[in-house]
């Protein structure tokens, strides 16, 4: 970390946003993405992971109406237009869930733990939502 | 990679989502409510089965603060806050959990 903050890597740096909280009851998931659109925006080679309940925020048919709070499930949708498309879901925090890949929102990479674990350490900075 | 744990692991399921997805040869450091998972009890459940393939360290003084000190299990390295920080400039990669 060190050695980067004092400018020897150049280019865009590898972000690992790693969200674990569901939609709704609290704010991560909604401040990940926020945080993904920023990244985006200044060209930096960024990845989604969906870990435990963070699979949740990629259901389909959410309805926020009831609640009063803005449904932001749309943009994971519009991720694709900021050229991030590196959404990965850890196959076991699926499969705990009764969730199949193809009933998410987007299309995403099904990796299992061990897979994810080296994708995050692959990373540059990796931020916890 | 370093994993920073900071949640007791019986609040929290953050310490068995980072040894479930945790490479051989990384380093956890469990501080603040995470080094409750280091006294022998919870280490039996949970970091036993990880302490072969991952270094287990846990901040000394939040283990003395919340008077554990003479309950840790044995692998887990104690650490001093100036410790923590090299181990946080000697790694690449960090991850804090939440």
């Amino acid at each position: 970390m060190a050695e980067q903050a004092q400018g020897k890597k150049a280019g865009p740096k590898k972000f690992a946003l790693v969200t674990r909280h569901a939609p709704h009851g609290t704010v991560y998931a909604l401040e990940a993405l926020e945080v993904v659109l920023i990244a985006a925006t200044f060209d930096q080679d960024v990845s989604l992971v969906f870990l435990d309940d963070g699979v949740y925020a990629l259901a389909k048919g959410q309805k926020t109406t009831g609640i009063e709070v803005k449904n932001f499930s749309p943009t994971f949708r519009a991720l694709d237009d900021y050229d991030v498309n590196k959404l990965y879901v850890e196959r076991e925090s699926l499969q705990a869930r009764g969730i199949t890949a193809d009933s998410l929102l987007v299309p995403v990479e099904v990796l299992d733990a061990k897979q994810i674990g080296e994708l995050i350490a692959q990373q540059d900075v990796v931020l916890s939502f | 990679m370093l994993h920073i744990i900071n949640k007791s692991p019986f609040e929290s399921s953050s310490l068995e989502s980072c040894l479930r997805v945790a490479q051989p040869g990384a380093a956890v450091i469990l501080i603040e409510d995470g080094v409750y998972a280091a006294t022998t009890a919870a280490a039996q459940a949970r970091l036993h089965a990880a302490s072969g393939r991952l270094r287990v360290y846990a901040l000394a003084p939040d283990i003395e603060a919340r008077g554990m000190q003479e309950r840790i299990a044995t692998g887990v390295e104690l650490v001093d806050f100036a410790g923590f920080v090299d181990l946080v400039t000697s790694h690449n990669t960090v991850q804090s959990w939440l």
